[in-house]
């Protein structure tokens, strides 16, 4: 979720922060999964009390593991290239929407609110469909499979978040760091490149990390669309296994806990760091 | 209106831009109930989620550390965990578990459909993020005027209800507006589960009709005027709620 | 309960109090009477704050005994609202609720806490703003009025309860030099009518005039006290006559 900092009108109250704090401590706890954990073998034990020659609900689970977590890593390297092609053409929208030509800021602005706003799952289907099955570059065919396309759908509200986070990473900078660039004689360019953006780059790394963990999360609605990544193969899965009802919870269970593992540490990291930042500035 | 609906069939025939929910009675039909449904799903699951913020950050509150405990739980569990795994953790492994009743055509239909699934799973979903919302919300209010209610003798409740909420209300609307704009966006995911929402619909159209481009068009402006709508509603809230003698 | 206006409506005794290894009440003890005005007087971080503040549970204390009408107060069991219907309180930074009207801020807690009927709260509450001399602010909110105003309407605001003993917590320390009268004016009105009032002030003039009985409080302990008169004219303790001569 973005992070609007908000000052208050009202001078009774204290500042807010939007930061999430947690409020015992900060170091990871991991024992969050212990319900998750509780979940899978409680509704497998349930399931193994009726007798039948059948395996056990947790025995097939752990059957299936393998195959599942390939597929989560799947999802991982789906995630990171949407992440690169997200965040590569969304620097270029952002940096976009601060240029002083009018018509490149306000199509910057205008393509940004678009995919903005757009839910991730119309955008999904948007790729899917209208992109080509391969591109011809050159001579050279470059066929798009369909997790290729599935990538670049997911790397479209990337593009669209970064950009709205460079945009409001520069914004919050005093106008001094500007004036003092500009009564150095530097160019715009270069006031942009050499003083503002690195400056930037430290406030823009929490919501960006934050991304990335949504962007993660996100990669399931892949299956809608039939990339066989972790949800698909779940899917699969269970349907080889012949439906059984048992294996519902202990499976959807252990989906929810891959990606409760890879993602609960981003987001403390994420909080960890906006804490350290929002002392320092 | 006749001769306004024909001007679509019109300008498929001319151009090629199908918009077939316009000049075809049936699609018409789908497409507004699909719209029906999204809006219908957006309002309660807001509705809902923006409860669970208030109850949950009051809980967080709690001289009780389990209670706390139970809250942050489920607010990194809700968080920290995909949406879509979790409304099918819902529909499917929950769903069997509820019985079944008697419907209308003398058959057995679930006590809960996937709207309800969905209702319940987006809510819980939005709510965890709510939760922090409202909490830091509360935070922002100074201890000084809780203790000037606890002065006046009131209970822990109404401090909450009457003062600490009003109070923590007028700095979160912001944050709020934002997650309540995702929950809208989010509502897309209960196509996986065959609710018959606005995706949901548009895709049975874009099946029978291959005019794919114009209804993900349709699709993007569609959603682009339901979040202003609630943006704009937000920001009507907001402004109801300005103190005189506070700000502009 | 056996108590009555005999005995001290107030009675604290010997009462310790510490924030972790900070010891800010070393043994205090006083009384007062019923219809009595005392003041506290004394250095920043004696502890009269504090003191005051234990008096109606809003600061818990480690051993020692406070008696309101012959009910402890230290004790866990103790209903302290109920304790606090008969305790009113007025603050310095008046703490007023920012999203009522002076009026609402007036009659809300006999209408949640005392569960009194709207409309005779109503007429109550607008009796008091006149009795503070703001009738014409009824309908102003806290942030449209001047320091001194607020603080007129917390004194109304604590009247509104009907209580038996009113503390003030150097409620004209945050006002402006030219706002102090109007406040000051107000709580002698008080004092008049008979009510029994604590104080902890740094008007050394206001308390010589209004006050039965002045307590000077220095390091946690109580190092002097008597009435006025003896009280400025012939302090026996060197940390009293230090104190005095820097202030007059």
């Amino acid at each position: 979720m973005k992070h609007h900092p908000y000052k208050t009108d009202l001078p009774v109250m204290l500042p807010f922060k939007p930061v999430e704090t947690e409020s015992f401590g900060s170091t990871i706890k991991l024992w969050y999964v212990v319900p998750i954990l509780a979940l899978i073998l409680g509704t497998s034990a349930i399931a193994q009390s009726g007798s039948d020659i059948r395996l056990g609900a947790l025995q097939t689970l752990m059957r299936w593991m393998p195959l599942l977590l390939q597929g989560f890593i799947f999802n991982v390297l789906i995630s990171v290239m949407a992440m690169a092609i997200g965040t590569g053409l969304g620097a270029a929208l952002g940096i976009g929407q601060l240029s002083l030509n009018r018509f490149v800021r306000s199509s910057s602005w205008l393509l940004t609110q678009f995919f903005r706003n757009a839910p991730w799952l119309v955008l999904l289907f948007f790729a899917m469909f209208l992109l080509p099955f391969e591109v011809n570059v050159f001579g050279i065919i470059i066929p798009l499979p369909d997790w290729v396309k599935a990538t670049i759908g997911l790397a479209l509200p990337v593009m669209a978040n970064v950009s709205e986070i460079i945009r409001g990473a520069v914004l919050s900078l005093p106008s001094g760091q500007w004036e003092a660039a500009e009564s150095l004689a530097y160019s715009r360019r270069q006031t942009l490149w050499l003083i503002i953006l690195p400056q930037c780059l430290k406030r823009m790394l929490p919501p960006w990390m934050n991304l990335y963990a949504i962007l993660t999360m996100a990669t399931v609605l892949a299956s809608i669309v039939g990339v066989s990544e972790v949800m698909t193969l779940t899917g699969e899965a269970l349907a080889a296994e012949g439906g059984r009802p048992d294996l519902l919870a202990p499976f959807y269970a252990f989906v929810l806990l891959i990606f409760f593992v890879y993602c609960y540490p981003i987001a403390r990291l994420t909080v960890r760091l906006e804490r350290k930042f929002s002392v320092i500035n | 209106m006749e001769a306004f609906y024909e001007w679509f069939r019109i300008l498929y025939e001319d151009t090629g831009i199908n918009l077939p929910f316009m000049y075809d009675e049936y699609d018409r039909g789908r497409i507004l109930n699909g719209l029906w449904a999204t809006i219908k799903l957006s309002a309660i699951c807001v509705l809902f989620s923006v409860i669970i913020g208030m109850v949950g950050a009051w809980l967080q509150g709690s001289p009780w550390k389990t209670t706390r405990r139970i809250v942050n739980v489920y607010i990194q569990l809700f968080r920290n965990t995909p949406p879509l795994v979790q409304l099918y953790f819902f529909y499917f492994a929950v769903g069997i578990l509820i019985p079944r009743v008697e419907n209308d055509w003398g058959g057995t239909s679930p006590l809960i459909d996937s709207f309800g699934w969905a209702v319940i799973s987006l809510s819980f979903f939005a709510g965890a993020f709510n939760v922090e919302i409202f909490r830091s919300g509360i935070e922002a209010v100074p201890k000084s005027t809780i203790e000037a209610a606890k002065a006046l003798g009131f209970s822990r409740l109404q401090i909450y209800k009457d003062i600490t909420l009003p109070l923590a209300l007028r700095v979160v609307i912001p944050s709020l507006n934002n997650n309540l704009v995702n929950l809208v966006k989010t509502t897309t995911l209960a196509y996986a589960i065959a609710v018959p929402e606005l995706l949901y619909e548009s895709n049975q159209i874009w099946s029978d009709n291959v005019n794919v481009t114009e209804m993900m068009l349709f699709l993007l402006v569609a959603y682009f005027v339901l979040v202003g709508i609630l943006v704009w509603a937000m920001n009507f809230w907001d402004r109801s709620l300005k103190i005189p003698g506070f700000g502009q | 309960m056996n108590w009555d206006e005999t005995k001290p409506m107030v009675s604290i005794k010997d009462v310790y109090k510490s924030f972790g290894t900070l010891e800010v009440l070393k043994g205090v003890s006083l009384d007062v009477m019923k219809g009595e005005v005392i003041c506290i007087i004394g250095p920043s971080g004696s502890g009269k704050s504090t003191l005051i503040r234990c008096i109606n549970g809003l600061n818990d204390i480690q051993s020692g005994s406070i008696l309101v009408e012959g009910q402890e107060v230290n004790d866990p069991e103790l209903n302290k609202l109920e304790l606090r219907k008969k305790v009113g309180m007025v603050f310095q930074q008046y703490n007023l609720f920012p999203h009522k009207t002076a009026l609402e801020n007036v009659m809300m807690a006999p209408i949640r806490v005392l569960k009194h009927d709207k409309e005779i709260a109503q007429k109550a509450a607008i009796k008091l703003l006149r009795k503070v001399g703001l009738e014409d602010k009824v309908n102003a909110y806290p942030g449209e009025m001047s320091g001194g105003q607020q603080q007129r309407v917390a004194i109304a605001r604590s009247l509104a309860m009907n209580p038996d003993v009113i503390l003030f917590d150097e409620v004209t320390a945050a006002l402006d030099p030219e706002t102090v009268n109007e406040v000051l004016l107000t709580i002698k009105k008080l004092a008049e009518d008979g009510m029994t009032c604590i104080l902890v002030t740094h008007e050394m003039g206001f308390a010589r005039e209004v006050a039965d009985h002045i307590y000077f409080t220095d390091g946690g302990l109580i190092v002097e006290h008597g009435n006025p008169k003896k009280f400025f004219e012939n302090a026996k303790d060197p940390r009293t006559k230090e104190f005095l001569s820097q202030i007059l």
